[in-house]
């Protein structure tokens, strides 16, 4: 029972993690049908400036609280500011285009992505800083849940409430619902569309420069590749919960969390990756719009 | 009219040449040839072109010094960029041009390729780097020896250490699905097994890149394993032992020379404090190795590449081998080899009768105070 325990933990937070991810994945869908695979790049640099950002502040003698808050603020706002520029630079000039380019050029952009890290930063691994300390009334269970886990599944959590509230009851959400059902309505009603659009990227890259800081300090580590595992996860995850459906999103990462941490757990995790995907193409094949999702989706 | 003239000139020069060189050929009957064949060129090249540097040192001061038994020695470089396809011919090439040993065979596949032309011609052929085990463990190459250890050793190094010093008896092993890693969490299984002291309690493989490691963490908790042995590189050993202490596991942790690297001490930090990794005994306080080390800045201003002390020590055992047997037949260099050792930068050493160097290996580092200490 306690096994059981210690891997439901151990799935749940992997799921939450995917979810940091795939909610921005699943609100570009959503918004204009694309699949933003630069994503997982905004998520690796979101992670990169929380490091310098956190290295710098430790060397000058913040409190611990004051680094995770202020890292934090640093890399929302830097990877905002990225997935704006991206939206602008990349997905924007292409809007009318047949639906293909915007998805080569999101590719395009993602190796852009890793490759300009590589060289502005380093190819090396690089040690990620502890920033969130082990609670101490954590203690009698970090065997099974640690407090980072714990931190990631709360913010996780609390994320999804908040996303769900601003889309269904603010005057933005409804911009952005009214955008996601029929663009060129929307306009029509006066909704300012490329205003909406960049929102949508903008609160996407600021979950995933969370997920970056949270997940890096998790893990302990980061390099510039990062992003590309991370993101295709995150990708099948919101696949598996329906592309475009928030609530779908969490519930495909946690599925997809579960899966693997089970499969690991009670089989082999040699076929960790053959549980996850193999679950995929089943949900795929009796709902193909996934567990979630609108069925009237026929999108790439 | 005047270029008319050159081109005479110079086909006149390039016929004296020829002439030139006939006697000089003549007089070379009287020199042991020696082929060095590897990857010259392509990418691997940086892999091969040391192998040459360390022959060209030897020779020179061994040709300096009188030759062998006032033989000169004279060296016959071929290239195999590393292609099995490619190795056969250059193969071809040394016998037929009279290489009477080679220094060679760089990467495990091509040396596998042309060990059987090799031997048809009783030609002895040692390697700086060929590191498959079935080379010398086959038995297929009585011609084959080798100055590297084999890839096995190291798992046998680390199980040795885990069962004997730690006297570990349940042990964990876990790879990461790649062919180093896979290879070594193999070999470590099929040693802990046929010691019959040891039950591996699990043996898997992560997938790299993976963003938590949870999961086998807990696994490794509920095998009851007293130590894991990790075959792979560091990226994936620092995450699986920060999350083992992340979940007060306190497990010993082994690994291999992809782990035994600056880098997975300044990523795991104080969670790599501890923990076993293999990696090449350190022969850098050997004088040998830091004169041969010095006769490469002086010759060619540049530290040596990839293998070259291994290659220069094949030289020097290989000539050693020549000038006691005096001659170069394949089973007087044999007994030789077997039976004398010879001072080289790698230590003394001599071959057992399957054709790997005795006293070249692993040792045993272990993370101490954020750097890696050889446990002797």
């Amino acid at each position: 029972m306690d096994y059981f325990i210690e891997l439901l933990f151990s799935g749940l937070t992997r799921g939450a993690i995917y979810a940091l991810i795939a909610l921005g994945y699943t609100m570009v869908y959503g918004i204009i049908g694309l699949i933003n695979f630069a994503h997982g790049e905004i998520y690796m640099i979101g992670a990169f400036t929380s490091f310098i950002v956190a290295t710098i502040l430790s060397i000058l003698g913040f409190p611990a609280l004051a680094i995770i808050v202020l890292a934090g603020l640093a890399a929302v706002i830097w990877s905002a500011s990225y997935g704006y520029t991206i939206e602008k630079v990349a997905y924007k000039p292409l809007r009318h285009a047949p639906r293909l380019s915007p998805l080569i050029s999101a590719i395009g952009m993602s190796i852009f992505l890793q490759n300009y890290v590589l060289l502005a930063q380093t190819s090396d691994f690089l040690p990620f800083p502890e920033l969130i300390p082990d609670f101490l009334f954590m203690e009698p269970v970090a065997h099974i849940v640690g407090s980072t886990d714990l931190v990631i599944l709360l913010t996780t959590t609390i994320v999804m409430i908040l996303l769900t509230l601003l889309i269904k009851y603010t005057k933005i959400g409804k911009a952005m619902r009214a955008t996601a059902q029929d663009r060129t309505m929307a306009m029509l009603v006066g909704i300012n569309v490329n205003r909406i659009i960049s929102v949508t990227f903008i609160i996407g890259s600021s979950l995933a420069a969370i997920g970056g800081l949270l997940i890096a300090s998790h893990i302990g580590q980061i390099n510039f590749y990062i992003g590309f595992i991370a993101g295709i996860k995150a990708f099948t995850a919101a696949v598996l919960g329906g592309i475009g459906s928030i609530p779908g999103a969490v519930l495909g990462s946690v599925v997809l969390g579960l899966t693997e941490s089970f499969a690991t757990g009670y089989v082999s995790s040699d076929y960790e990756d053959v549980f996850a995907f193999s679950l995929l193409v089943l949900i795929l094949i009796f709902r193909p719009s996934g567990l979630l999702g609108k069925v009237d989706t026929q999108k790439v | 009219m005047k270029g008319m003239l050159n081109r005479k000139l110079i086909a006149v020069a390039a016929g004296l040449m020829m002439v030139a060189a006939l006697p000089v050929a003549g007089l070379a009957a009287d020199t042991i040839k020696i082929g060095v064949a590897g990857p010259h060129s392509g990418d691997l090249a940086s892999y091969g072109l040391p192998s040459v540097n360390a022959a060209k040192l030897v020779v020179e001061k061994i040709n300096a010094a009188g030759g062998i038994d006032g033989k000169m020695i004279e060296l016959l470089i071929e290239d195999t960029v590393c292609k099995p396809e490619v190795a056969t011919n250059t193969a071809t090439k040394l016998v037929s041009d009279g290489a009477q040993i080679v220094l060679g065979g760089i990467c495990s596949g091509a040396t596998k390729a042309a060990l059987p032309i090799y031997n048809n011609a009783g030609i002895l052929v040692m390697s700086p780097s060929a590191t498959n085990p079935a080379l010398t463990q086959s038995g297929d190459y009585p011609n084959f020896f080798r100055t590297i250890a084999p890839d096995d050793a190291q798992a046998q190094v680390d199980v040795d250490f885990a069962l004997n010093k730690l006297g570990y008896t349940k042990i964990a092993v876990v790879h990461d699905k790649g062919d180093y890693g896979k290879g070594f969490a193999e070999f470590a299984k099929k040693f802990l097994e046929d010691s019959g002291k040891a039950e591996v309690v699990l043996f898997e493989g992560v997938t790299p890149g993976a963003v938590d490691y949870s999961a086998i963490v807990q696994k490794i908790k509920k095998s009851g394993a007293e130590a894991v042995m990790f075959g792979g590189y560091h990226p994936e050993a620092s995450k699986i032992i920060s999350m083992m202490k992340k979940k007060r596991l306190d497990t010993t942790f082994i690994s291999d020379d992809g782990v035994k690297d600056q880098t997975f001490i300044k990523v795991a930090g104080e969670d790599a404090e501890g923990a076993y990794a293999s990696g090449p005994m350190d022969t850098s306080s050997n004088p040998l190795s830091k004169q041969a080390v010095q006769e490469h800045k002086d010759m060619f201003s540049a530290d040596p590449g990839a293998f070259y002390e291994n290659a220069y020590s094949a030289m020097l055992a290989m000539t050693n081998a020549v000038a006691l047997a005096g001659s170069t037949d394949l089973a007087a260099l044999k007994k030789v080899l077997q039976t004398e050792k010879t001072d080289t930068p790698i230590g003394a050493i001599s071959f057992d009768e399957k054709g790997d160097a005795i006293g070249v290996g692993f040792s045993v580092y272990q993370v101490q105070d954020g750097v890696f200490v050889e446990l002797k």
